[in-house]
């Protein structure tokens, strides 16, 4: 009968909605559940806090059966494709995908894609506590866990090395240069990419203090003995020029050396061969280029790639262009006729070109018209009424 | 400003420059110049003035107009970039160039007694085809011969103010302006000829006004100028006489007909008539009359020509072959001449120029006295002279 009371009286207290106290003797057993205290709720708040949540949390065992369906749709695709499922890389998928799925968006992520999960699913970390609610690291309340665990680590590293160096210098055999580390053409991780490792977001006054304690490491002499450790935070810096392809030096029947490049620019389309046979006889499309190029101004772009390096008389050019405007052509001449030099020059003054700008092409496309505008930027007239 | 050009002039010429350029080029100057002057000769000028005692040796050197000879001679013949280079630099310097000489070579071994042989100079835009003219027309004069020098045909059937149907002949039209400029050209430069030609025909101009033949040609040149409306008829008398009675021996002299843009006589017009159609050159009374004078049916002279496409109309700019810019018509009326191709400068001209330039201190840019610079100059202009000439003019 009470237990029916209860049950009688509990729904009543939730449904009305209203400040409501139970007066009944079901008091006492609803006091040994928690006490809740309703507070007055509409609807707005009956919705979930969605930005209160976080982001989505994904569980491990979610991201297990994710890898499994995609190793499992990777065999798939193999098959689809007729290619052997156990050599099937990630190019491959790439290629096929884009094969079977051809897409003319223009924004490359809105393609449709299939990678490894770890690289779609933001890395997250798993939950830090366990059954009992306790968290694992000791350092969990400080809320920045991986960093500051990562500070006390360096810091008894430092320690073992000015123990190290005690010891020496009890024997004897202390030396001011002692085991340095060589770190080459590197530099430190930036920030973002520390938060990357130890995913967690960090501050920059902590990233700062974090770079003054692994410098003061690197201070220290005989700090070779933790070099594994301080590599893993230094990232290789490549050298640019490297991705350059420098078009192949070949010989006509002449036995003269030649090379041809392409350049492009806006719409425009160019290609060159450039003669090595010491006159410098310029033609464009069969025309002389005082016919071609009336104007100085892309005679002289035409003529900076050679006198940049000092070639100005020695080569021969041959060239064609079509497509674009007259600028256009000829910044897409120059882009070729830079190229084609590439095989000509050592690569120190491909690097000097490179820099110099010569080597890049120029990515300033016409920006497409957008409605309510007039144009790419500007707006109609504005009207006060 | 002139005394500092004086003093450049009589300060030797940098040696440095002479030791590299006399072991590339050889022997510059011929011993026989007559040279009492102190000045060091540079290697890109030469003493010999006249045209007539030119030869290959001169090619690429630059000789001086006397400033005489340019006043009387070219009132109105020099294109106006050089007349303006004239001015600057206070002398008048033609590079000696082998078209040039090839004509001048042929008309002292011509035969005057045979019908008037005809030269075309033809080339790309701004390769000196009208310098190669002038120098021509300044050798005929040196020799005394009598100069009709047109210096562009093309302003003769464009831009017209003023077009009167002609007194002569109802369906041609005269030209007043233009003619009666050209004829106080001329009469600046065949001064000493106007008294001495005696006209053969009577020529009536009005009811009152008519010249009797036996006058001196200077008198029916004056009655064009000061008679405007029959001024172009003039002209055309003036042009008959002269085609007429040259080689005679009675009249004593040879005529030079130099025309300038020779492909506007064939082409089409800008004019028009009242009713908006086009006026064809054959209608204007001025070009009948030319086209008359370049046909080669007289004797005792020579005519020399050049194509021009910069002020032709409706030809497209990459033109400059005969063929292509004189069209059909034009072609078959010169048949036969002789072409001669004037080309854009040679290694050796260009570094002439560039020298010329160089004295004259007419480039200031820093890097335009070192290799490089020089090498930059070629590659811009391709040893086009004219764009040369406008690409140092801002230097």
């Amino acid at each position: 009968m009470a237990a029916a009371r209860v049950c009688s009286t509990v729904p009543v207290l939730l449904k009305c909605g209203n400040y409501s106290f139970s007066v009944n003797v079901a008091t006492a057993k609803l006091s040994k559940q928690v006490l809740c205290r309703h507070i007055s709720r509409s609807s707005t708040l009956c919705r979930k806090n969605l930005a209160a949540a976080g982001p989505e949390k994904f569980t491990a065992e979610f991201i297990q059966k994710q890898i499994e369906d995609f190793n499992i749709g990777k065999r798939h695709l193999a098959n689809i494709m007729g290619e052997d499922p156990e050599n099937f890389t990630q190019e491959d998928i790439d290629r096929s995908i884009s094969y079977l799925f051809p897409s003319g968006l223009f924004e490359k992520k809105a393609r449709p894609l299939m990678k490894h999960p770890d690289e779609i699913f933001p890395k997250q970390r798993a939950v830090q506590w366990g059954e009992d609610r306790r968290p694992f690291h000791f350092l969990f309340y400080t809320g920045k866990q991986s960093f500051y665990s990562l500070m006390h680590e360096v810091y008894g590293k430092m320690l073992n090395i000015e123990k190290h160096q005690d010891h020496l210098r009890s024997k004897g055999l202390f030396s001011k240069d002692g085991q340095k580390i060589s770190l080459g053409m590197s530099r430190w991780l930036t920030k973002e990419e520390l938060e990357a490792l130890l995913v967690e977001d960090i501050s920059t006054h902590d990233y700062d203090r974090f770079i003054q304690v692994m410098e003061r490491l690197l201070s220290m002499p005989y700090c070779g003995a933790e070099e594994e450790f301080v590599l893993r935070f230094r990232q290789l810096l490549q050298a640019q020029s490297r991705n350059q392809v420098v078009p192949p030096l070949q010989k006509d029947e002449d036995g003269v050396a030649f090379s041809y490049a392409d350049g492009f620019r806006k719409t425009s389309t160019s290609s060159v061969v450039l003669r090595d046979c010491g006159s410098g006889r310029i033609s464009i499309n069969g025309q002389d280029s005082l016919l071609y190029f009336p104007v100085l101004q892309d005679r002289e772009q035409l003529m900076f790639p050679l006198q940049f390096t000092g070639t100005l008389g020695r080569f021969d050019l041959r060239c064609t262009v079509s497509g674009g405007g007259r600028s256009s052509q000829a910044g897409a001449l120059r882009l070729a006729v830079s190229r084609a030099l590439l095989s000509f020059l050592t690569p120190s003054e491909g690097e000097m070109m490179r820099q110099a700008g010569l080597l890049t092409p120029d990515p300033r496309v016409r920006e497409r018209k957008k409605p309510g505008q007039e144009g790419a930027r500007r707006k109609f007239t504005w009207k006060k009424r | 400003m002139a005394l500092h050009r004086l003093t450049l002039r009589l300060r030797p010429t940098v040696t440095h420059v002479r030791s590299v350029h006399t072991s590339r080029y050889g022997r510059q100057q011929e011993a026989a110049a007559v040279d009492p002057e102190p000045e060091p000769i540079s290697v890109f000028r030469t003493q010999e003035n006249d045209p007539a005692c030119q030869s290959e040796k001169q090619i690429g050197q630059f000789y001086t107009l006397p400033s005489e000879h340019i006043r009387l001679l070219f009132p109105h013949g020099l294109p106006k970039r050089y007349q303006q280079q004239v001015k600057t630099f206070n002398e008048a310097c033609v590079m000696v160039r082998q078209p040039a000489l090839e004509v001048i070579s042929y008309m002292k071994k011509a035969d005057y007694s045979q019908p008037a042989l005809r030269y075309l100079f033809y080339g790309v835009t701004g390769s000196g085809k009208t310098m190669s003219l002038c120098h021509a027309v300044h050798f005929c004069y040196t020799q005394g011969w009598v100069v009709l020098h047109i210096p562009d045909a093309h302003l003769w059937v464009k831009n017209c103010k003023e077009l009167l149907p002609s007194s002569y002949n109802s369906s041609r039209f005269d030209q007043p302006l233009q003619a009666t400029a050209w004829l106080r050209n001329f009469k600046i430069t065949n001064e000493r000829f106007l008294s001495k030609i005696k006209i053969k025909h009577r020529y009536v101009w009005t009811k009152r006004e008519s010249t009797e033949g036996g006058r001196p040609l200077g008198e029916l040149v004056d009655q064009g100028i000061s008679r405007v409306k029959s001024s172009s008829d003039v002209v055309a008398a003036v042009m008959k006489e002269l085609r007429q009675q040259s080689g005679h021996p009675e009249g004593n002299f040879r005529l030079a007909v130099a025309v300038d843009g020779v492909n506007a006589l064939w082409g089409k017009s800008t004019i028009k008539k009242e009713d908006k159609s086009a006026v064809d050159p054959e209608e204007l009374t001025l070009v009948y009359n030319l086209r008359k004078l370049l046909k080669n049916d007289w004797i005792g002279g020579a005519i020399i020509t050049t194509l021009s496409q910069t002020g032709s109309l409706y030809t497209s700019k990459s033109a400059y072959l005969p063929q292509e810019l004189l069209g059909e018509r034009g072609f078959d009326s010169m048949d036969p001449f002789i072409p001669l191709s004037v080309p854009n400068y040679s290694e050796k001209e260009f570094e002439s120029c560039y020298l010329y330039y160089t004295d004259r201190n007419w480039l200031q840019h820093s890097q335009s006295g070192t290799e490089e610079g020089k090498k930059e100059l070629i590659f811009l202009s391709n040893r086009n002279p004219t764009m040369f000439d406008r690409l140092c003019s801002f230097l």
